[in-house]
């Protein structure tokens, strides 16, 4: 549904998008997980039409974003990293305007956004711009659906909103490729990625690794270990100066480290309690996408 | 006794018949770090605009730094720093003319302001980018810098609210060390996210909802009062029972 080839761009002297080429399967959710600044941003405003690559081609159902970029907009939803709705309408207003400027009506494609749409309806005469956060993205995911888009496209949708608003996007977004309709999402934050069929780890422009979560936990090359004991802060500057650590990061409330080739767990165990720390445990653990994302990124 | 550089007593704000934030009390002492976690809409940004001296409490009192916050709101605002996801930094200047514009607002003397500069730059590893333009950095670095800038005057308090927003996983580490090292220093560090992996890294974590602070204890014991396996279940918990749903 999605085809990329060797597509570049670049902003002067900052390289925004490198050579990256990838496709993604009809019915896919497919995640772009990348900090501020991956290019992540970039890369859908040249798929959604509104950009030139530098270098390179891409094609959505098939059709090239810079011939046949009229027939693509048809075809495409696309919700912008910023509130980008019209403030001084109100939530049912914006619905109808999305609706007319493609030629259909709210009523025709209702079926699609019901479920998010009814969450904000008792709303829907109050103005765009005062809604709160989640509400708003609840609007302009509505408003992107509206025409009953073949491929959608979610900037960031879920940036600066709350862990449970954040949860219940994603049931949204689950619901609607039962549609059959393909996403592309991006994110920053790493916790989401599992829910999307494949994800493509991206920094500086390119993508590190494209697979579907599972198996980039399973390539994790190395051992990751869960390490906690009493004095938390103490130990972190103990973990970085065994001789034997090769990386060391807080992960919520243990550190996650990975030891080099010559050292062991055990003699790490000791190390620290020679440095009086009590309650030590060290566990092997499974990686998160967010340890593969650091090693990758590194 | 320990020193309180925070505290709130029944800090209420109303907006006509709506009551964002209801009835909140809590203490935060020096040095520590107090996680002020909610959902979007929860009442966050009313109580942290009451505490730095941008909002008058309905009801209720308050104090930061020494100052109340009703009567005394220049005074809060001399003695805290302040830095958002959203607004940090001038873009259009540079480094050091960002650095050399704050600590002129507060007051300091430009021998100072030259040292620290020197100080900071050379702490944070930028002493290369002292004649970038803000607007050139990656997110991660301007937040760093823009933690520093917030911290410049060596505040008592400082607020950051949403600081790792969207910054890459390896700065969002380097930036809470950066917090740790104030607090070691004393500066009381008062921060919202997103992120509930940070709330763990809080000495003592706030959950609002509705208006009101429904949990307050250290990241471990919210984990065990709620048979939680993290702070994303016990956010969770608490956070579905809100009934609000506007801002």
């Amino acid at each position: 549904m999605v085809e990329v080839n060797d597509l570049s761009k670049s902003y002067g002297a900052v390289n925004a998008v490198r050579d990256l080429s990838f496709s993604v399967n009809r019915g896919e959710l497919y995640g772009i997980i990348g900090p501020d600044g991956a290019g992540k941003t970039t890369l859908f405003r040249i798929l959604t039409t509104l950009l030139l690559a530098d270098r390179g081609t891409a094609r959505i159902a098939g059709l090239d974003v810079v011939r046949d970029y009229r027939r693509i907009r048809q075809l495409i939803g696309y919700m912008p990293g910023k509130f980008s709705l019209y403030q001084d309408l109100t939530v049912e207003e914006n619905l109808q305007f999305f609706a007319s400027v493609f030629n259909t009506t709210i009523e025709e494609n209702y079926y699609l956004v019901e479920d998010i749409y009814k969450q904000i309806e008792p709303f829907r005469n109050r103005l765009a711009g005062k809604l709160s956060g989640g509400m708003k993205q609840k609007l302009a995911l509505s408003c992107a659906l509206i025409h009953k888009p073949k491929v959608l496209f979610l900037d960031e949708p879920t940036t600066g909103v709350d862990p449970v608003s954040r949860k219940e996007f994603w049931g949204m977004l689950l619901k609607l490729k039962q549609q059959d309709i393909t996403i592309l999402v991006s994110t920053p934050y790493m916790d989401e990625a599992k829910l999307c069929d494949r994800i493509a780890l991206m920094q500086g422009g390119r993508f590190l690794e494209v697979d579907t979560p599972q198996h980039i936990i399973d390539h994790y090359p190395e051992t990751l270990w869960s390490v906690r004991a009493k004095e938390m802060h103490r130990l972190l500057g103990d973990l970085r100066s065994f001789p034997g650590t090769k990386t060391s990061f807080s992960f919520g409330e243990t550190y996650h480290i990975t030891l080099g080739k010559s050292s062991s767990p055990e003699s790490l165990q000791r190390y620290l309690e020679e440095r009086g720390h009590r309650n030590v445990s060290i566990q092997p653990i499974s990686p998160s996408v967010e340890d593969c994302f650091m090693l990758l990124s590194k | 006794m320990e020193e309180k550089v925070i505290w709130a007593d029944g800090l209420t704000k109303s907006f006509g018949a709506f009551t964002a934030v209801d009835h909140i009390s809590f203490e935060v002492r020096r040095g520590e770090i107090f996680g002020f976690l909610g959902a979007n809409g929860a009442g966050k940004t009313t109580a942290m605009r009451m505490l730095c001296g941008l909002s008058l409490p309905t009801s209720g009192r308050g104090e930061v730094a020494g100052f109340d916050i009703a009567t005394q709101q220049e005074e809060v605002k001399k003695h805290i720093g302040y830095m958002s996801q959203k607004f940090s930094l001038y873009e259009d200047l540079k480094v050091w003319e960002n650095l050399r514009l704050f600590g002129g607002i507060y007051g300091l003397k430009s021998r100072a302001i030259r040292e620290k500069t020197d100080e900071i730059l050379s702490d944070l590893g930028f002493e290369s980018e002292r004649n970038t333009f803000v607007r050139a950095l990656p997110l991660g670095w301007k937040q760093k810098l823009a933690f520093s800038v917030s911290i410049f005057h060596e505040p008592k308090v400082v607020f950051l609210d949403e600081p790792t927003g969207g910054v890459d996983p390896m700065t969002r580490r380097q930036f809470w060390e950066l917090i740790y090292r104030a607090a070691d220093k004393g500066i009381t560090v008062f921060v919202t996210t997103h992120y509930m992996d940070e709330a763990e890294y809080c000495d003592r974590v706030s959950i609002m909802v509705d208006g009101k602070i429904e949990a307050l204890d250290s990241p471990r014991a919210l984990r065990e009062q709620f048979r939680a396996e993290n702070m994303d279940d016990v956010f969770q918990q608490l956070a579905r029972k809100a009934k609000r749903t506007s801002d």
